[in-house]
């Protein structure tokens, strides 16, 4: 099984973090996996995107022109990687922050008021989180259990607070 | 999981130094490698080591020398521009007969040119990019853990021949994240460098590091001293993958990062029926010629494709190595533009003809 995952929104949304946390799962879980994120032109301009494999075999291209799942957290990045998305594929939407329907009928499309949830929730910066929990949860890529275990070994052990807030936002997506 | 861990390609290579032993590192700012810089000005002062940000990268590269001189283990990383800037020094190094490593993290050129991935010095890496009878041994790892254990080997062979040595990447090495394992290995018995300026306790004849040699026939007999160097390493250094290259019709010729997505190309040729293998050539200089003949051992009636994002600069190498007996073509994007596993395919596709 592979999974080709692209996040994408703006910069200090912890896009790239987003990505890193599923990375991190899949390696734990002995996969294969590949973390490459947007360093260009359009970093500077805001927007941040990053693509993720987890994969049972070698990943060759780290490049995801096919993903089969997409993460969006603005409107330009819903834009920019609607069409990119294999048909039967999953798309993930902050429904707080893009206004507009996705307009593909072959993919499962799931609207998740993430950022508004985050700000209710008293973790405003944690909306990634929450997508990231909502694509576990939908794709079936990893058990709770197996989130929960690699989030807890990426946020330092010093941190227990934010590795809390962390725990809290995934669950509220996992569960959404 | 082992004792993998998630890290970027430029912090890996940048730790990987750390553990071979590199103590001293002078380097510039640029994108795609700035990181390495970064880890590096954190984790020297800590371990004792040097870690200084010259003025440019022409003085790092001179800081380079020196300390190389000296004996010690020492790096430097830039991206294009930043390595062109350096070509004299390397030239020097090269003519003293230095070791020390250079990390080139590729960018699109030529100028200033961008900051994405691209492999556009391929010829100024192989082909000299200083003046003067010289080689660098160029070294290309096409993932974050072949990075980490060519940037081991590169130390040693560099110490082993006495010569500069290479490590090529692009940005999008130098960027992504994936697994690594640092194994300890048991470093190689090296010479003891006799030759270095590190004292002399008073108790030899003081060593000289130099690259001017007015007098010709001296020159000359320095220079071919250095080519049985060379000579040894193209017998023994040269590293590359290949996969069903004999039974191929079409052989896919691709290193670093192009050499990952010519292979989800090969897979996808493969599914539709094509016989496809592919050289990813490790050692850039010393070119893989070995595995071209091996390639060609059962039967020429094959064609090689180069796949690049240049122009075509190793293009001229599969040539050479062809030698006539095969048909070459070239694919390529250029400027910082990554090729799709799908445009691959449809060159495949042209060459081999409808299924």
């Amino acid at each position: 099984m592979t999974y080709e995952t692209i996040f994408a929104g703006f910069g200090g949304q912890g896009i790239l973090f987003a990505g890193k946390v599923i990375a991190y799962a899949g390696m734990i879980e002995g996969k294969n996996v590949s973390h490459l994120p947007s360093y260009g032109p359009e970093m500077r301009g805001g927007t941040a995107n990053c693509s993720v494999i987890v994969s049972d075999v070698d990943v060759a291209s780290p490049i995801i022109t096919e993903p089969s799942a997409l993460v969006v957290m603005n409107g330009p990045s819903l834009d920019k990687f609607e069409k990119a998305v294999v048909p039967s594929g999953k798309i993930f939407i902050d429904s707080s922050l893009i206004s507009r329907k996705c307009e593909r009928e072959d993919v499962d499309v799931y609207a998740i008021p993430a950022t508004k949830m985050a700000n209710d929730m008293g973790i405003p910066k944690l909306a990634n989180m929450i997508m990231v929990g909502k694509l576990v949860k939908e794709t079936g890529m990893f058990t709770w259990e197996q989130l929960k275990g690699a989030v807890t070994k990426l946020v330092p052990a010093a941190k227990a607070a934010m590795l809390e807030s962390n725990i809290k936002a995934l669950e509220a997506g996992y569960n959404f | 999981m082992g004792n993998k861990i998630l890290m970027k390609g430029n912090e890996a290579l940048a730790e990987a130094a750390i553990r071979a032993g590199c103590r001293h590192f002078f380097g510039y700012p640029i994108t795609p490698q700035t990181e390495v810089s970064a880890y590096m000005a954190k984790k020297m002062p800590k371990i004792g080591g040097t870690f200084l940000q010259a003025e440019s990268e022409v003085s790092a590269i001179n800081m380079v020398y020196g300390a190389g001189g000296a004996g010690v283990r020492v790096m430097t990383s830039s991206s294009s521009p930043g390595i062109s800037l350096k070509q004299e020094g390397i030239s020097y190094i090269a003519g003293a007969d230095v070791p020390c490593v250079i990390v080139n993290i590729v960018r699109g050129g030529p100028g200033l040119g961008g900051i994405q991935p691209a492999q556009s010095d391929y010829f100024q890496a192989t082909k000299g990019g200083g003046h003067g009878d010289y080689h660098l041994v160029v070294l290309a790892p096409s993932s974050i853990q072949e990075m980490v254990d060519l940037t081991s080997d590169a130390f040693d062979i560099g110490d082993k021949y006495r010569c500069p040595v290479m490590i090529m990447g692009d940005g999008m090495l130098g960027q992504m994240m994936e697994p690594v394992e640092f194994k300890d290995t048991d470093a190689e018995s090296l010479p003891e460098k006799e030759w270095a300026t590190s004292g002399t306790g008073m108790k030899r004849k003081k060593n000289i590091i130099n690259s001017l040699f007015i007098e010709a026939s001296e020159l000359e007999d320095l220079v071919l001293e250095r080519q049985k160097r060379y000579d040894a390493i193209i017998a023994n250094e040269v590293r590359y993958e290949a996969i069903d290259t004999e039974e191929a019709d079409i052989v896919l010729v691709a290193y670093g990062t192009t050499a990952r997505i010519a292979k989800t190309a090969m897979a996808k040729a493969k599914e539709k029926g094509y016989k496809v293998g592919i050289i990813r050539p490790i050692t850039l200089w010393p070119f893989p010629f070995e595995a071209f003949e091996k390639a060609l051992s059962k039967n020429t009636n094959k064609t090689f494709l180069a796949v690049e994002m240049s122009m075509g600069q190793m293009v001229e190498d599969v040539r050479l190595a062809v030698n006539g007996r095969a048909d070459v073509q070239f694919f390529g994007r250029t400027g910082g533009v990554v090729p799709t596993p799908n445009e691959i395919l449809a060159k495949i596709e042209e060459i081999g003809g409808a299924k």
